[in-house]
């Protein structure tokens, strides 16, 4: 009797396997328009296009030799150009990343917001029973579930930097005043909440992705709820777009889309003047990955005195601020390689646009545009603030 | 070569930690435990030397919670041999933890012994030296880089003061490490998960353990806050009197 010994298969073929409608790489045509719009496509030995040439030459072990590939921050930018629609970020990208986390060529920085993630469901290493700290002040009460233990129309899922980085949690804080202005019942997860995931996976840690996905699917079957909102737009896109292969659907929606829909609600409370000149960075997860692009816009434009003005790299052309993919925790390890830091380009094209206030709706972007702000010439009275602190302003709050 | 590591979990400080109410131990009931750094360590040189040289690594942790993803991770990092050992380490001191350990060590008979040269709670003396007197093998710590061959290894240990001397020492033996070669690599969660489906954790039974000779606790506090800091407030002259006083006081002006 013989035994088919099973086929180890090539990295060609994990390749097309990584990602839903990954057999599109065999389309590729090598026009290199990916590498050309990478932000930092520029600094890598091997761009996507190049990678992918290595591929079908079966020298792949070349481009596993080099680290450059941890410059790419999953802004979709490739993605969103290829004329071959390849899926090259949640695919190519995070596959090759995937193949030097394993084989040990993983950015120390990284490997410990990985580590915190496995360990403590957050990147940033903090204890997972002070996640709902941030909403100990709020009146009303803001409610954590597993106190609570009643039904409510709205899951918010805070996420990790909200919950616990100091500036973000003043986001957490002002996004909760107004969803109690407005009366909306709505709970948080606290403890029993752990990292959405995203970042990881898209750095690569495809089965801590997982990992977390599962441990937030039993949090979430645990309660009653009517639908999920997020603060940050990779939660969203995770539980979007990833958490249903998993088993794991529920109705969500990024919190600009829901204000934007209670818009008559919270329009008769923005009374006070926000004498402002804002611009509105698109976050890449809310608005290339997902197509969002005028919620966010709908709510600024309802603030008595604000001027919307656009950066010169505006909706699906927006410039990422560099947090995503991992570069959250590889801004070391970039700026070695980079001496510059995309959430700086970003606030220059703020002040070539005038703005005086850059508008964002994303948890990555105030501390980095905010630091960015302290290092780019001219630029220390811009004014960083997420939509809800906005809104909450508008309020007289 | 035969390499033994023994690695043990300790209180992890990101939680607060608390003073159980005999007033002389910490409140272990909500404590989390995590991987002793040193022993983590320890495990990497482990590996390490396994991949220079040869050999098989077997890991020896204690039962405590957690014990089981400690010791997948050491497999998935490369340990071939998982060994948990049974009895209640979770208030046993280093001297009963040693004794324990080192009646299972003995019959592996191993050429070398690694364990991390300090733990946080570490309140009768590191476990190294210990077990390396069960054993009846000699010992170094503070330990940063490993040789081997010719039935000897050469340890490099440091020393305050910015000293470091080259050590050669008979095997087998007990070194503890205080920082491996490189930083612990990074396991990759599928890595680990795939461990857990093939490989085996052995158990034995540590029986009574034996923690005589230590020495006794008689009471564990948080830092108490002395004296405080004198602000001094007034104009900058006022200041700058009250400072040049201070210092006259105090015998340096």
């Amino acid at each position: 009797m013989t035994t088919i010994a099973p086929v180890e298969l090539s990295i060609y073929d994990r390749m097309l396997e990584a990602a839903p409608e990954g057999e599109r790489l065999r389309l590729c045509l090598q026009c290199g328009n990916c590498s050309g719009i990478c932000p930092f496509g520029y600094l890598m030995a091997y761009p996507p296009h190049r990678i992918i040439s290595f591929l079908r030459a079966e020298r792949f072990e070349k481009v596993l030799e080099t680290d450059t590939v941890w410059m790419c921050v999953s802004c979709y930018a490739c993605t969103q150009v290829c004329p071959s629609k390849i899926p090259l970020t949640p695919g190519l990208m995070a596959r090759t990343k995937e193949e030097l986390i394993l084989a040990g060529n993983v950015p120390s920085e990284l490997q410990s917001a990985l580590e915190n993630s496995q360990r403590y469901g957050n990147p940033l290493g903090e204890s997972p029973r002070k996640r709902a700290d941030w909403a100990k002040d709020i009146l009303p009460a803001v409610k954590v579930m597993g106190q609570f233990r009643q039904p409510v129309d709205v899951l918010w899922f805070v996420g990790d930097y909200p919950s616990y980085h100091p500036r973000v949690q003043q986001t957490a804080r002002a996004l909760a005043k107004v969803l109690n202005a407005i009366g909306i019942n709505f709970g948080i997860l606290g403890p029993d909440e752990n990292s959405d995931g995203d970042s990881q996976r898209l750095a690569g840690e495809r089965g801590l992705f997982e990992m977390l996905a599962e441990k937030n699917a039993k949090s979430f079957s645990r309660y009653k709820f009517g639908e999920i909102i997020t603060t940050d737009p990779h939660a969203y896109n995770a539980i979007k777009n990833e958490y249903p292969a998993l088993g794991i659907s529920y109705p969500i929606r990024h919190y600009t889309e829901f204000l934007a829909e209670k818009l008559d609600a919270l329009k008769p409370l923005l009374k006070t003047e926000v004498k402002a000149k804002v611009a509105f960075h698109d976050p890449c997860y809310l608005g290339r990955a997902n197509g969002i692009f005028d919620p966010p816009r709908e709510l600024l434009a309802a603030i008595p005195g604000v001027e919307l003005v656009e950066l010169a790299h505006s909706r699906a052309n927006s410039l990422c601020c560099g947090g995503g993919g991992g570069g959250m925790w590889l801004d070391g390890f970039q700026w070695e390689k980079a001496h510059v830091r995309l959430s700086e380009w970003r606030v220059q094209e703020a002040m070539t646009a005038g703005a005086d206030t850059l508008a964002v709706a994303c948890p990555y972007e105030t501390p980095r545009f905010e630091d960015a702000a302290k290092t780019v010439k001219g630029a220390g009275q811009l004014h960083v603030r997420d939509i809800s602190e906005l809104l909450l302003e508008a309020m007289g709050m | 070569m035969n390499i033994v590591v023994l690695v043990k979990l300790v209180p992890d400080l990101v939680e607060e930690l608390n003073i159980d109410p005999s007033g002389a131990a910490l409140d272990m009931s909500w404590l989390r435990l995590i991987i002793n750094e040193f022993d983590d360590h320890a495990e990497e040189q482990a590996i390490l030397l396994k991949e220079r040289g040869g050999g098989q690594v077997t890991a020896i942790v204690p039962e405590y919670e957690g014990a089981d993803e400690v010791l997948f991770t050491a497999s998935a990092r490369g340990a071939d041999r998982l060994i948990k050992l049974g009895g209640d380490f979770l208030v046993a001191n280093n001297h009963a933890l040693a004794r324990a350990c080192a009646a299972v060590i003995k019959e592996l008979n191993p050429d070398l012994v690694l364990t991390g040269v300090q733990a946080n709670n570490d309140l009768d003396g590191p476990v190294g030296p210990t077990l390396a007197e069960c054993l009846g093998m000699p010992y170094v710590g503070y330990v940063s880089g490993v040789a081997t061959g010719d039935g000897k290894v050469t340890a490099m240990k440091e020393y305050p003061g910015g000293l470091k001397a080259e050590m050669q020492v008979k095997l087998p033996a007990v070194l503890g490490i205080q920082a491996a070669e490189q930083p612990p690599r990074y396991v990759a969660v599928s890595k680990v998960r795939m461990v857990m489906k093939t490989a085996t954790i052995e158990t034995r039974d540590a029986g009574a353990l034996d923690g005589s000779g230590a020495p006794a606790v008689g009471r564990m506090f948080q830092p108490e806050a002395a004296a405080h800091a004198e602000m001094i407030t007034g104009s900058v002259d006022d200041v700058a009197d009250k400072l040049v006083n201070i210092f006259k006081e105090a015998g340096v002006l």
